[in-house]
């Protein structure tokens, strides 16, 4: 169960070796956390993941779990849900791409637009309907920034953040009154290894921040978390610049 | 029998989870809630106003009790009575005080029901004089998740578990109580102010104990040389001569010609959705300042209604919305006889931290009662209430814990939403007892609660 400072005792990561839900699970084990499950594509990487949870005191299985394979979501999470209640879903896994490779390969560009998007619809719903059966728990999902404004520099990925941000709001929205919290995180440019060698965007973040933030929502109950908060200020008036303009901005 | 799936909460309205709201009103209606409840259990729940998630029960059912709010019949003779578990302490003194008898034990509410005062096995003012409400049980009915109703005497380890086993041993229908005479429905009233912790203590310990009932309000802002200090308060029933002499005090006149008059002031209610950072250091530091300094420094035999002196804040309707939507955490925690230097410690913690405690209130704790999880042991009992939303509280409570549980202590259950659960063992012995009992009586884990997941109160 949560506590009073909405601190789950059990965490599900669907994304298991993303960085941003590790130092999320990493922060929470801290606290109250004792039970993790990393759900991902079995790999060393989601191993040692594992491994550095277990060193914090937490006790951690890992599931194989594929965002690309929909039609899997039902089993895999299921058994997990089976075992015991949840008390977070943190729906971290998502690609980046490469936007320049993905425009002339539009079979690459789909394979984003499938784990971001398709597979985070399929995964989302599949843990909204179990955390719904035992009336408690959060679905933090992982949004970002790009999905606000189409830029020509990531539009492919944005749209498919675009696509996951609004079924999260509608879906935070379903659920409300139910005891399940939806709460969707927009983070900015985080500094790790899925971006890599870009260049760097102005309010760049780390995901230790994005995890302090997420910690701080969920005390809150917030429905939207920007990282930084100063995202919420700048995208507001990003997004109403005329086309023309926001087409000159160096983004 | 009416179900609606609702948003659950304690009063301290943190940690919502939904639940089956399933109104009883009859005996035969609980028997088949209990008995078709679903695999999530269900849990009865009173007038809400455990702190925590004690009367939550997630994806389950949560019994509302209040419909069964029956006064059966009163002894008014040997002083007892016999009441449905729904039955609210204030209904009881509307009652009782009339007849010139009281409730043995009452919390800082009257709002609560007599199956949570059970449940929570709840103490009062008075614990130093008559130990828990538990003490003054004689019976109660109890539905145990096999449907059937068991008559449950003192004694008994049916009594034991169920009294502060916060209702996850079955669902209390009826008890019989024992009841306080009382001449008037007033109290007499002696305040005085002591300067700073170790006055405070020396002041509880040297002459305190010889009201009925004491209690000190702590300023938990004050800080250097004043810190700890407190308004203390000791008072007893009035005697009837007491109006005599000094009827003109409290609206005097009126109490002589009804000495036994129940009279209960009510404001309106906070707004529903209050801003959160309403109580902070500023405004709760000028609240405690303003409240310090209006307590006389010493002042014996002033009359005051025994609303006034026991329930004040029972005044205003809802006056947990005033800590916003994030909610309040009550943090109330024992420490024994012997280990005042833990408790000096703590006070010296939450005042160096500027914890924005309106109600922070230390009494001593007299003998404990034989419930397995019932929370007071003698020594000395700190109660505060905090916003949520008060950046670190989590860890602040956290290493309070720690201080607690060295020293030999325990945390309040009725109040917790937030202990960790490895430390439960150590606070509570008997604990393996009550899982072990609970694994015979309810094995298929019909009453669960939120708190019972979050603290694995339920045999491993």
């Amino acid at each position: 169960m949560k506590d009073a400072f909405g601190i789950p005792q059990s965490l599900l990561v669907l994304g298991g070796t993303s960085e941003i839900a590790l130092a999320t699970a990493r922060r929470l084990v801290v606290r109250r956390t004792r039970t993790v499950w990393l759900a991902g594509r079995p790999s060393p990487a989601l191993e040692s993941a594992a491994t550095q949870l277990r060193s914090l005191g937490a006790e951690v299985h890992t599931v194989a779990f594929d965002a690309l394979d929909p039609e899997s979501h039902e089993t895999v999470l299921g058994k997990v849900f089976a075992e015991s209640d949840i008390d977070m879903v943190l729906l971290a896994f998502g690609i980046l791409g490469d936007q320049a490779h993905d425009e002339r390969e539009p079979v690459a560009a789909v394979r984003v637009a499938q784990t971001n998007y398709t597979g985070a619809v399929s995964a989302g719903l599949v843990s909204a309907r179990a955390l719904q059966n035992q009336g408690h728990g959060s679905l933090v999902v992982l949004s970002s920034v790009a999905g606000e404004r189409a830029r020509r520099a990531d539009f492919i990925y944005g749209s498919s953040k675009a696509g996951l941000d609004v079924f999260a709001q509608g879906l935070g929205d379903a659920l409300h009154g139910t005891g399940v919290h939806v709460m969707v995180v927009r983070p900015g440019f985080v500094r790790s290894k899925m971006t890599a060698g870009l260049e760097e965007a102005p309010l760049a973040t780390t995901p230790e921040a994005v995890a302090t933030a997420i910690e701080l929502g969920l005390r809150r109950r917030s429905e939207t978390v920007w990282v930084p908060g100063a995202l919420r200020v700048v995208t507001a008036a990003v997004r109403h610049l005329p086309r023309a303009v926001f087409r000159l901005l160096p983004l | 029998m009416s179900a609606d799936t609702v948003p659950v909460t304690g009063w301290g309205r943190t940690a919502p989870t939904a639940a089956r709201l399933i109104r009883l009103r009859s005996y035969e209606e609980a028997v088949a809630a209990v008995r078709g409840c679903g695999a999530r259990g269900g849990i009865p729940r009173g007038l809400g106003r455990a702190y925590g998630d004690a009367a939550q029960n997630a994806g389950g059912s949560v019994f509302d009790m209040t419909g069964l709010n029956r006064v059966h019949a009163i002894d008014a003779e040997g002083g007892s009575v016999l009441c449905d578990a729904g039955v609210s302490l204030h209904r009881l003194m509307e009652v009782l005080l009339p007849l010139g008898w009281f409730v043995p034990v009452t919390p800082g509410t009257r709002y609560v029901t007599v199956g949570g005062a059970i449940g929570a096995d709840i103490h009062g003012r008075n614990h130093h004089v008559s130990g828990s409400f538990s003490r003054h049980v004689l019976s109660f009915e109890l539905l145990t998740a096999d449907g059937e109703i068991r008559t449950v005497r003192r004694g008994t380890p049916l009594f034991d578990a169920t009294t502060g086993g916060m209702g996850l041993t079955g669902m209390i229908l009826t008890a019989t109580v024992q009841l306080q005479p009382v001449e008037t429905s007033l109290m007499s009233v002696d305040t005085e102010r002591a300067r700073d912790l170790d006055d405070l203590m020396a002041r509880l310990t040297a002459s305190h104990h010889q009201y009925r009932y004491s209690v000190a309000w702590v300023d938990l802002l004050a800080r250097g040389a004043s810190t700890g200090r407190a308004v203390l308060t000791g008072g007893d029933h009035a005697p009837l001569e007491a109006l005599e002499t000094r009827g003109r005090l409290a609206g005097g006149t009126r109490a002589r010609r009804d000495p036994l008059a129940f009279g209960t002031p009510r404001f309106p209610a906070p707004a529903p959705f209050l801003p959160e950072g309403l109580l902070n250091r500023t405004t709760v530091g000028l609240f405690n300042e303003l409240r310090y300094r209006k307590a006389p420094r010493a002042r014996t035999g002033r009359l005051q209604r025994i609303s006034a002196f026991f329930h004040p804040l029972d005044a205003v309707p809802h006056w947990n919305r005033i800590y916003g939507r994030g909610g309040l955490v009550r943090y109330q925690f024992v420490v024994g006889q012997g280990q005042e230097e833990a408790l000096r410690r703590i006070v010296r913690r939450v005042s160096g931290q500027r914890c924005p405690s309106v109600l922070a209130v230390l009494k001593r704790f007299g003998d404990a009662d034989p419930g397995w999880l019932s929370f007071p042991v003698p020594g000395w009992t700190l109660a505060l209430d905090i916003p949520a939303g008060l950046p670190g509280l989590g860890h602040l409570l956290d290493e309070l814990d720690e201080e607690v549980a060295m020293a030999g202590g325990r945390v309040c259950l009725a109040k917790d939403s937030r202990l960790r659960p490895e430390l439960l063992t150590a606070m509570y012995p008997r604990l393996d007892d009550f899982r072990a009992l609970r694994a015979e009586l309810d094995p298929r884990g019909v009453f669960t609660s939120d708190l019972s997941r979050r603290l694995t109160l339920q045999a491993l």
